[in-house]
């Protein structure tokens, strides 16, 4: 019986309406289905890719410098094996024009083999984000030897607190803008698992979000560790905040200074932190704790996504390599109103934030300062940058105390082509 | 690979299958929509492997009904359709989300259209001592097209220009002219935003969850007629949305008009080979469920201080099947004592039948606004259920 549903349109009309919209007659009649909707693959036929390319005038972020009709072209029908598309990835980068003065990325993947399908978009934007590092022909180096790092002690009447973080992605299972309610559990139980069989100094206890009592989650407030729905629309037009707060969820040590997130903007964040200004301790903790928890996944046949070329694969782009942003919280009253305190920054290959985090101002002369590059440089190397770049920042504001003259350090050699 | 591979939307709903329903399942213990009451693991087992023609799935319906668990006060819907066919090959879903949301109507029900303002009894003499204005609005879409949650950007670009090059043919009281959302000058803008036609981009999470706002503002646009009496919207929450209204309490005049640029722009439509997406069951079908059968929302702002106080408000507005907003529109609170009433019904009548329950209604409030001022009684007035 023909479903109520189906109004079938008059063969003329049905001509009309496909060649109003550029496609010959010829070709349209096997295109339609019995229902009024195209059919997906008819679909397909009937937009060619440049009907559909996105208007990108307006924007200013990697993904619209990168993506041209032809790529465009050339990708938009292709699937990674788990169904994931072009269009998909660029999404919050369409949604998301950019600041005229940040470039953001404007594209994530939804999985490890976007990186592969669309590298055609993704090797530009590497390219673009990371100093010309060119995935082709450039090596990653991966290094958690936290027995490499020099002069990691800071001077704590400036370093206020030390925090190294990176994130990782278990190899096999979607990433969060494409998984399903199903694979986001099963991250969630592969990872608080082997969290479980953490002992010592980082023996610790998961919270799931959805379950936290209102004592629980106060006291998460106050550590400072809850991880809100992101509101951001850079992540929400990305689809990471389906089904929230479902299979998210914060784990830490009993000291409260190894810090795992759960299923927020990868599938794992880990966080390593102290007050004061011992960074070897905290990058110590931070390479023991990753090394502990990938020897416990690997039991149990899980692994971390991670190849020779990109180094750790997380969801986006500007996170790949190191996936590692290592910072203090710094008070540099002189210094950062000096007129040289940018040039200098950026010549040790550091950024500066409010202590909110990225996106915030800095309030008073406290600042959070971190390494600006992840991919091409391997954890020691750029952890140490960050503890010599640190140095030499405390060493002008005492040399602006006592009234000398401080100088602009060379920049540090960083471009990979 | 297997599967229909849509610009947006879960094209890996298949390789859902190899994790077991329950596992899939959403968790619905927190939620208080139409879509969590309706939807058991026995049901999504049985509906979670198919797909529309065009690729839309169970998971794309019900995901702003995940992601907005709801207000304990205020019922919302939870689900949305990415096409036309979304209501059929999801039935088992969708025809008890309809019942429940309006008022029992049954998958064997019919619905009636009816657009002919001559149909309407009286409404040309609301009094403008208390109405202040009047407005109707409803939504079209366009047969062959996915709906705002799913379509792509090809598409949403092509009911764009079918749309314009319609109301670009119409004439006399309704002529007027389009302005694209990206586009617009600030100085076109700014009188847009004067006189309250202007839409923005969605922050409400009920729309965003569903897909509604991407590639935000292409092949969005407004359209008015020279008078600024006619309003349509494209490519928001809905393929078209169509306001007619005006100062004053003329509401037969604010309908005739409605009606009369309604036909007109569907007349146009179909010269070009194109109809609304409509069937004798569900009426007009829009995204989402609560706007189907008329999609017609007509009301009016009106001062009732006095009503407004009186215990028995709500449950007068509830026999005369009308409900009450702020004047800024759905979730806003009345200021001064003006509100925003209007039918609160969609499906199971017809647009006359919905206008004539306004009209009737308004007339019946006033009556009494004016009796509470004299500091008589109302009880007698005060009507049986419908």
């Amino acid at each position: 019986m023909a479903s109520s549903f189906t109004r079938l349109i008059s063969g003329r009309n049905t001509a009309v309406l496909l060649a109003s919209l550029g496609a010959g007659t010829m070709a349209t009649s096997f295109l339609l289905s019995e229902n009024s909707s195209l059919a997906a693959e008819a679909k397909k036929k009937l937009y060619p890719p440049s009907s559909d390319f996105p208007d990108l005038r307006k924007h200013n972020n990697c993904m619209a410098s990168a993506l041209t009709p032809a790529i465009y072209a050339k990708l938009r029908d292709k699937l990674t094996p788990n169904n994931w598309t072009l269009d998909q990835c660029i999404q919050t980068g369409v949604d998301n024009p950019g600041h005229p003065f940040i470039k953001t990325v404007g594209c994530v993947a939804g999985d490890e083999e976007s990186y592969e399908v669309f590298a055609d978009l993704f090797d530009p934007v590497i390219k673009d984000r990371h100093n010309g590092y060119d995935p082709k022909t450039m090596k990653h180096p991966t290094d958690l030897d936290a027995s490499k790092l020099t002069n990691g002690m800071f001077d704590e009447n400036y370093v206020l607190s030390s925090r190294v973080r990176t994130g990782r992605s278990i190899r096999g299972l979607s990433l969060p803008p494409a998984c399903s309610r199903a694979e986001r559990r099963e991250v969630e139980r592969v990872v608080v698992t082997a969290l479980a069989g953490l002992k010592g100094d980082l023996a610790g206890r998961y919270y799931s979000l959805g379950d936290m009592t209102e004592k629980e989650q106060q006291q998460l407030i106050d550590d400072h560790f809850l991880f809100d729905k992101p509101v951001s629309p850079l992540l929400t037009c990305a689809f990471m905040a389906r089904d929230w707060p479902d299979a998210r969820g914060i784990w830490h040590n009993n000291q409260k200074t190894f810090l795992i997130w759960v299923n927020e903007e990868d599938h794992t964040r880990v966080i390593s932190m102290e007050k004061g200004g011992n960074m070897k301790r905290v990058f110590e903790r931070f390479c023991t704790g990753l090394k502990q928890v990938e020897h416990l996944i690997q039991e149990r046949g899980w692994e971390f996504m991670w190849n020779e070329r990109l180094g750790y694969i997380l969801t986006c782009p500007s996170n790949l390599g190191t996936g590692l942003r290592a910072g203090v919280h710094v008070r540099l009253p002189k210094l950062s109103k000096d007129p040289r305190f940018s040039k200098i920054l950026d010549n040790l290959r550091l950024q500066k934030r409010g202590t909110g985090g990225v996106d915030t101002a800095a309030t008073g002369d406290t600042f959070d300062i971190s390494n600006n590059d992840r991919l091409g440089k391997s954890e020691v190397e750029l952890v140490q940058l960050l503890v010599d770049g640190v140095n030499y920042l405390i060493e002008c504001e005492k040399k602006l105390e006592k009234g000398q003259d401080i100088r602009v350090p060379a920049p540090i050699p960083h471009q990979h082509s | 690979a297997q599967g229909a591979a849509m610009p947006f939307g879960n094209t890996h709903n298949q390789l859902k299958m190899k994790y077991t329903p329950e596992q899939e399942f959403p968790d619905l213990s927190k939620h208080n929509n139409h879509m969590a009451k309706v939807l058991t693991p026995e049901l999504y087992e049985r509906l979670r492997s198919k797909q529309t023609p065009s690729g839309f799935t169970l998971d794309d319906i019900i995901q702003t009904g995940v992601d907005n668990p709801g207000h304990p006060f205020v019922m919302t819907v939870g689900c949305v359709a990415g096409d036309e066919e979304t209501y059929d090959v999801f039935k088992d879903l969708l025809d008890p989300v309809i019942q429940d949301r309006h008022g029992g109507y049954k998958p064997t029900d019919k619905h009636k259209t009816d657009l002919n303002a001559d149909h309407l009894k009286g409404g040309d003499d609301l009094d403008p001592n208390y109405v202040l204005s009047c407005r109707v609005r409803t939504g079209r879409s366009i047969r062959g097209f996915c709906l705002p949650p799913h379509c792509s950007r090809g598409e949403r670009r092509a009911v764009e220009k079918l749309s314009t090059e319609a109301l670009a043919s119409l004439s006399g009281d309704l002529k007027g002219k389009y302005y694209a959302l990206k586009n617009m000058t600030e100085a076109e803008q700014q009188q847009l935003i004067d006189d309250h036609f202007l839409f923005d981009k969605p922050v409400s999470p009920l729309l965003l969850a569903s897909g509604m706002a991407r590639d935000w503002p292409d092949a969005r646009g407004i359209w008015h007629n020279d008078n600024k009496t006619f309003l349509v919207w494209v490519n928001e929450e809905d393929h078209l949305r169509v306001i007619s209204m005006q100062k004053g309490g003329n509401m037969k005049e604010v309908f005739s008009r409605f009606c009369d640029g309604l036909t007109k722009i569907e007349t146009l439509f179909k010269e070009r080979g194109h109809v609304f997406m409509w069937n004798e069951h569900l009426g007009y079908v829009l995204t989402c469920p609560s706007n189907l059968g008329t999609g017609l929302r007509g009301g009016v702002h009106v001062k009732l201080p006095n009503m407004s106080k009186h215990a028995k408000f709500e449950d007068i507005l509830k026999k005369l099947k009308l409900q009450k907003r702020g004047t800024g529109g759905v979730d806003t609170a009345a200021v001064g004592g003006i509100f925003d009433i209007s039918n609160a019904d969609r499906l199971g009548f017809s647009e006359v039948e919905l206008v004539q329950m306004v009209v009737d209604g308004v007339k019946l409030l006033i009556e009494m606004e004016k009796k509470l001022e004299k500091g008589q009684p109302i009880d007698d007035l005060i009507p049986a259920a419908k």
